[in-house]
């Protein structure tokens, strides 16, 4: 049987590690695009003070980059370490985006990003943009490639299962790939990203205006963050409803209890501004008439399903999951048995929805009603966590297109040093971003439990078979060591921001012959 | 099905290849890496002397460890059976070889950030940590592979394992673990003789040295081992090498030298072990004393050593102890048709491009790395 502890702890591990990683990957992903066009501003004009705001800008990057990778690392080996029956299970079909992520995308990223920090003194101007675009692209297929697994757990299309091996094989790889769930989470995940690494810039670009120092490059950085902020923190918003249109096609339940939602209403439904959403009701709520239904369907007259009748629902496919668990049973004791395979491929799109009778007994054929009832009951998700989450981002998200709105507008007109309130509000608004994206983590992976896979595995299912102690110990060096070296990170940040880019103002002229050997005397390091 | 232009037995057969050209990608180009990191506090004395080693390896090295992470995303895809079952069986060897790699990039990068030699300490035993247990660790495994791993697979295709971490530490896979350290100190050190001069290349050549003889002895020892003392796995039943990947339907026993039962039958593949032997007393002369003639005779030494186990394997990709007939092998662990092929279009497309533009940045970075040289720098570490 399976023991829950177990799966509790490899999940809390699983959210641990992944929530670590996403701090640093946004910020990668948004900070190298930026740098890129610094140093393509620089290459155009000349102009020594843009690459010194790549230099800057690109210590802070390498000092975040290097924990991307050491949270990174964990996450390609653990889906074998703490999820072997998922890898087992979905390998044929989840285990190809990884590897393609690593030979079109992370091999570019992690080979160019040593050139573009050790290459400064040995390529010409446009070699050295040319690496940093590719170390900035790297970034980004290796986003494309691991929100397409992502986006294949919340949607698996274009796999089918095999009885013979016991698993989901890849019946159709275009669909893999073009998954629209996948096209979507990509555009909003990267979007989210530039947005980060826009308010990263800008933060600490305010915080150098209210001192008054580096004026030169603060204010330059803060008029590139702010249209690259502005531009994509709307898109974030914009494609996120993207996000959300096509999660109502695919994962009705998320939506209901991101909604806390629990009937269907006549459309177009209305949109819960507040509500205290409890086990199995709201005690209170706040509703917009008309909007939900607008955002999730695009339309007047088409009905958004509430969570009681997609438990309902949820019912109906156990039931016909627990035939198909019977039919596969009769494939394996003799695999030649035709009338088996036949009904197998008839409903075994349900199986999934029978594995979740597998928390109740192992003969799952055999479930009694109350146990079919138990099981639908477990597919709602957390419905408060859900829908705190949802809103803390929305709202955040919100918020930053008002402040880069607002951040361009300053700029554009010459009055950022005149306007120190904003500038406090911007160095305060530096968490907002991982305060969002964070949530949404949260709202896309937590908001799809009870599966793994959607509809085909659940997560208590799709555990290794490891014992308390295992991943006790693993838990807690993972969480210590990360926490201390977060903090690390932390104070080497804010060592480097203190002591400012004043230092890299005498290595100027490094670049292509003249080399200037005493400016050694010049690096912090020394 | 639509017709693939490779059959699934050839392309089977491909991929348990390409997992032998990662391994050995690995163990070649991060290899090197991790053999600095073992070599750093004793082959450098100095904070100069440190520097340099670390700026040999900075610029490079996180493309290098790529091979790592494309090794376990590979195995992910062609072989998800073995992925599974490796992993999770091996799960604390695993945490504490992921411990020491992440002290890696954060050792790099944040040790010269601060002046003060407490601080550098640290990180550069934290960077030798991150060299040395890995290559202990891997090599540990694959004496374990070689010993057999006590998994079991229930009707479902479920993983389930009865060892424990110190049950791994057996005196075959120990041995194993000291020739993965001796060959990669080894192939480090050819790379520090290579590319820096002075006191610090001086050391590391001697070090190098040692550490090619002891791969040389340790790897013959092996060999004997191997055939005299340690039972070999031999699949007793047919096996259908176009059937689906079901670890169920065969039987396997033990066998006296039935790791060498490859060898009698196709005498070519003596070729690895010979390459292995050959490789290291090459090393053992050239060290310190000609440049690239050491490195390419640690590669070799590397690229036979790996064959070596990976052709006695064969066709096996890890024994089960606990139940033999459950063995994962090339025939019966693989993705589908389907999967294997997709693979195989991206690697052909990629690896070429990978190796081409690594080429261009090792000769970008070409040239001694000294003092000097780092203190060009701005972003040197």
């Amino acid at each position: 049987m399976i023991d829950f502890t177990v799966v509790d702890l490899a999940r809390m591990q699983f959210a641990a590690t992944a929530l670590y990683h996403f701090l640093f990957v946004p910020l990668t992903l948004g900070l190298s695009f930026m740098m890129a066009i610094m140093e393509s501003v620089y290459v155009m004009t000349g102009r020594s003070i843009w690459r010194r705001m790549t230099l800057f800008w690109g210590t802070l990057f390498g000092i975040n980059f290097a924990m991307g990778v050491a949270t990174g690392i964990v996450m390609e080996f653990q889906f074998g370490m703490n999820w072997s029956y998922y890898s087992h299970y979905v390998g044929d079909v989840f285990g190809a985006p990884l590897a393609i992520e690593g030979l079109m995308a992370f091999f570019l990223e992690a080979t160019f990003i040593g050139l573009f920090f050790f290459g400064w003194d040995r390529l010409s101007k446009v070699g050295h943009l040319i690496v940093t675009w590719l170390t900035a692209f790297g970034a980004n297929f290796s986003a494309l490639w691991i929100l397409v697994a992502n986006g294949w757990m919340q949607n698996p299309v274009g796999a089918r299962f095999n009885p013979d091996t016991m698993r989901m094989e890849v019946a159709d790889f275009a669909e893999v790939i073009f998954n629209p769930v996948a096209q979507a989470k990509f555009v909003h995940t990267v979007s989210a990203g530039y947005t980060t690494g826009a308010m990263f810039v800008m933060a600490i670009s305010a915080f150098y205006l209210l001192r008054g120092r580096h004026v030169d490059l603060a204010k330059r950085s803060m008029a590139v963050a702010a249209s690259f902020g502005l531009a994509s923190a709307l898109s974030v918003v914009v494609l996120g409803d993207e996000s959300g249109y096509v999660a109502t096609e695919h994962q009705k339940m998320k939506i209901a209890a991101m909604e806390a939602m629990w009937e269907t209403e006549p459309a177009p439904a209305g949109l819960t501004l507040f509500a205290l959403p409890g086990k199995d009701g709201n005690s209170f709520e706040v509703k917009i008439p008309w909007v939900l239904g607008l955002i999730t369907t695009r339309s007047l007259n088409t009905e958004v399903p509430g969570i009681r009748p997609l438990v309902e629902h949820a019912e109906t496919r156990i039931r016909s999951g627990m035939q198909a668990a019977a039919d596969l049973d009769a494939i394996k004791a003799d695999p030649k048995n035709q009338a088996a395979r036949e009904a197998f491929a008839a409903n075994w799109k349900d199986l999934g929805y029978g594995l979740l009778l597998k928390r109740y007994r192992d003969d799952v054929e055999n479930a009694t009603p109350e146990q079919i009832r138990q099981a639908a009951l477990d597919t709602v998700p957390d419905v408060a966590v859900l829908f705190w989450s949802f809103r803390i981002m929305v709202a955040m998200g919100l918020y930053m297109i008002g402040f880069f709105g607002l951040a361009l507008i300053l700029s554009t007109l010459h009055r950022l040093r005149q306007t120190p309130a904003f500038l406090k509000v911007a160095f305060f608004s530096l968490p907002v971003p991982w305060i969002a994206i964070e949530s949404g983590w949260i709202v896309a992976e937590y908001g799809r439990q009870p599966w793994a896979i959607e509809g085909v595995l659940p997560t208590f299912y799709a555990a290794s078979s490891l014992s308390v102690t295992d991943l006790a110990i693993s838990l807690g060096f993972f969480v210590t060591l990360y926490t201390a070296l977060l903090a690390v990170m932390v104070y080497l940040m804010v060592k480097t921001i203190k002591a400012g880019p004043a230092s890299y103002a005498l290595i100027e002229g490094i670049q292509g012959s003249s080399r200037i050997p005493d400016a050694a005397a010049a690096h912090p390091s020394r | 099905m639509t017709q693939l232009p490779l059959d699934y037995e050839t392309l089977r057969l491909v991929w348990w290849l390409l997992l032998g050209v990662l391994l050995i990608g690995f163990a070649v180009m991060d290899g090197f890496d991790l053999g600095i990191g073992a070599l750093l506090p004793f082959a450098a004395r100095t904070d100069e002397e440190r520097r340099t080693l670390i700026n040999l390896v900075g610029p490079t090295w996180e493309g290098n460890q790529v091979w790592l992470i494309l090794g376990g995303g590979a195995i992910f895809a062609a072989w998800p059976a073995l992925y599974a079952v490796s992993f999770s069986g091996f799960y604390l060897a695993m945490i504490t070889i992921l411990l020491a790699l992440i002290l890696r990039p954060v050792g790099f990068k944040f040790r010269g950030k601060i002046a003060d030699p407490r601080w550098r300490a640290v990180w550069d035993w934290a960077l030798f940590i991150g060299g040395f247990v890995p290559a202990l660790i891997f090599g540990v495994a694959v004496g374990n592979v070689l010993l057999g791993v006590p998994f079991g697979l229930d009707g479902t295709l479920r993983p389930f394992y009865t060892g424990s971490f110190f049950g791994l530490l057996r005196p075959f896979a120990l041995l194993s673990g000291l020739i993965s350290v001796a060959m990669l100190v080894a192939h480090g050190a050819a790379v520090i003789a290579l590319r820096t001069e002075g006191a610090v290349a001086e050391r590391a050549a001697t070090y190098g040295r040692l550490a090619a003889m002891a791969a040389f002895v340790l790897f013959a020892l092996a060999g004997l081992w191997v055939a005299f003392l340690l039972p070999g796995y031999v699949v007793t039943s047919a096996q259908d090498a176009f059937g689906p990947s079901n670890p169920l339907s065969k039987t396997v026993t033990l066998a006296d030298g039935g790791w060498l039962s490859n060898y009698a039958a196709h005498p070519w593949m003596i070729a690895a072990p010979v390459l292995g032997l050959g490789g290291s007393i090459l090393a053992t002369l050239t060290i310190g004393r000609a440049g690239l003639l050491a490195l390419a005779s640690t590669t070799l030494a590397i690229t036979g050593i790996i064959a070596t186990a990976g052709l006695s394997l064969f066709p096996f990709l890890l024994p089960s102890s606990l139940n033999p007939s459950v063995s994962l092998t090339v025939w019966d662990a693989s993705s589908s048709h389907m999967t294997l092929f997709i693979m195989l279009v991206s690697t052909v497309i990629f690896l070429p491009l990978i190796l081409a533009y690594t080429t261009w940045v090792y000769r970008v970075m070409r040239g001694p790395v000294t003092p000097a040289s780092i203190g060009r720098n701005p972003n040197a570490y």
